[in-house]
């Protein structure tokens, strides 16, 4: 892989300012199906993991986190580029688009959500560079050059259509779409979910090194453990729309003291 | 001599609820401090809680009461209740953790892995590469080795690759976890070399060594866990 655009030397100080702030937010469509009570802090270059069942409200917490669905209660803040603060849902719809678009990204577990199809691989990377206003024809047709190289696809699929690619591809030409905007946040809903056992590996390790060398934020749903403990600092463990436990990764994985989160742990077959 | 790490009064339990609510009581008041160079290593039976300790100390268990702190940054830093975030900073700077035993990730390199705790700190990719190279060559992993993904190797050379990738940075605390265990005479000199060198160097270290001989070379004391023992299940 090439060197990435933009690398960040990785600090010794921790950052004391939170990216994303959550106070006790709830968005229930039955009793304890969804999501309450939620709160936690997310700083930046942290990766957070929300691991259980499914029906736990994983996928719910998510879409609320990201702009995409109103909670019922609480407040979501998120820090900007410019230190500037965003109460994200008394912010306009319209605000909140070009935030996704922009600072965020969004990983879906099927590339087909995630991707525009009828367009080629190197305008679905082009898209967000034009809509910051990037123009020129060159420069959008070296980013995508160069984010087709980072997600180790082959530069002449360019002009190709994400449809005649494989789901391994797809999922790693819908990173490439996101990260070209430098996010410094990034939502990922179980991305290696519909992939076979070494295709996944393979999204595993790029996923761990662009977090890593871009220095990324991200808030990762999955109900894999191994990919849990892969990527994610630490994690919330959801049951029944509730956080039952948070912790450091390995802590929660290897000494869980919840007992849902006991039994979740014990039942992983070890291969 | 500074203090690098501080235990005190330090309790660690198990409730195990999946098996009716069982309560294993495996650490029970330990409080002792290590210095700058020097080495502690832990004595007791197979089941005294040595590792339970080690991984207690690492934020790898959580504790039930009592505290722990290293001299991180400058200050002394409790870890108990300290978040996430916090003793990741802690195992990045402060804190090493030495196994016997390499969790292995697909696809990433040998060279890769040992190389992590130095990029981790911001090193520059090509003095990681050189001081890595060295340290598995010291460590006898055949060079033909280092571009291949370790999940492969025999269970020695897993060994020395995590015991490389533990040696890459110099710590203020190291934990080390039977380092020489099962190794063969020529890399069991190389493992006790580097510890030597990391105490020269001014780390606190504690460590198990179940070979007596490794133990002698490198314990300046002991703290004894089998008083721990009777107290161990409730």
């Amino acid at each position: 892989m090439a060197a990435l655009p933009s690398i960040m030397e990785t600090t010794a100080t921790v950052p004391d300012q939170p990216l994303l702030s959550v106070e006790n937010i709830s968005r229930l469509f039955g009793p304890e199906k969804g999501c309450q009570g939620v709160s936690f802090d997310l700083y930046p270059g942290e990766v957070l993991g929300i691991v259980g069942e499914s029906g736990s409200g994983k996928s719910t917490l998510l879409s609320v986190l990201s702009g995409r669905s109103q909670p019922q209660d609480g407040v979501i803040t998120y820090r900007g580029q410019q230190g500037e603060i965003i109460d994200l849902y008394s912010s306009s719809e319209a605000e909140r688009r070009t935030l996704l678009r922009t600072e965020w990204g969004f990983v879906e577990q099927n590339p087909r959500d995630g991707l525009r199809m009828g367009v080629s691989a190197g305008a679905n990377i082009g898209e967000r560079l034009m809509a910051q206003g990037v123009r020129n024809y060159g420069v959008l047709r070296q980013e995508a050059l160069d984010w087709l190289q980072h997600v180790e696809i082959d530069a002449n699929r360019i002009d190709d259509l994400p449809r005649t690619f494989s789901g391994g591809m797809q999922q790693r030409l819908q990173i490439a779409r996101n990260l070209v905007s430098s996010p410094r946040l990034v939502f990922m809903d179980e991305p290696t979910g519909g992939l076979d056992v070494s295709v996944q590996a393979r999204l595993l390790d790029l996923l761990r090194r662009l977090v890593r060398e871009l220095d990324l934020a991200v808030v990762i749903v999955t109900h894999d453990l191994a990919v849990a403990r892969l990527l994610a600092d630490r994690l919330m463990v959801m049951r029944r729309s509730r956080v039952v436990e948070s912790g450091l990764t390995d802590q929660i994985l290897d000494d869980p003291q919840h007992p849902y989160t006991q039994l979740l742990v014990s039942s992983v077959l070890q291969p | 001599m500074q203090t690098i790490i501080e235990v005190e009064n330090l309790h660690k339990t198990f409730t195990l609820h999946q098996q009716q609510g069982v309560v294993l009581n495996v650490l029970k008041n330990i409080s002792f401090n290590v210095g700058a160079g020097e080495c502690v290593v832990l004595n007791g039976h197979s089941g005294a809680g040595k590792s339970t300790l080690m991984r207690t100390l690492y934020g790898n268990y959580l504790p039930a009461s009592g505290s722990i702190r290293v001299l991180h940054q400058d200050r002394m830093f409790e870890m108990v209740g300290a978040e996430p975030r916090q003793i990741m900073a802690v195992r990045r700077e402060t804190m090493g953790y030495v196994s016997q035993f390499l969790r292995v990730i697909p696809r990433v390199t040998c060279l890769d892995v040992v190389m992590e705790p130095a990029l981790a700190r911001g090193w520059a990719a090509d003095k990681a590469a050189q001081r890595a190279r060295q340290l598995l060559s010291r460590l006898n992993i055949p060079e033909r080795l280092w571009s291949l993904a370790p999940g492969t190797f025999s269970g020695g050379e897993q060994q020395r690759v995590n015991i490389a990738r533990g040696f890459m940075v110099s710590w203020p605390v190291m934990l080390l976890d039977e380092p020489t265990a099962s190794l063969d005479e020529v890399n069991r000199q190389v493992v006790l070399d580097l510890i030597g060198e990391a105490k020269q160097a001014g780390s606190a270290l504690i460590g198990i060594f179940h070979d007596k001989a490794a133990r002698e070379v490198v314990a300046d004391r002991y703290i004894d866990m089998n008083a721990q023992e009777s107290s161990h299940a409730a």
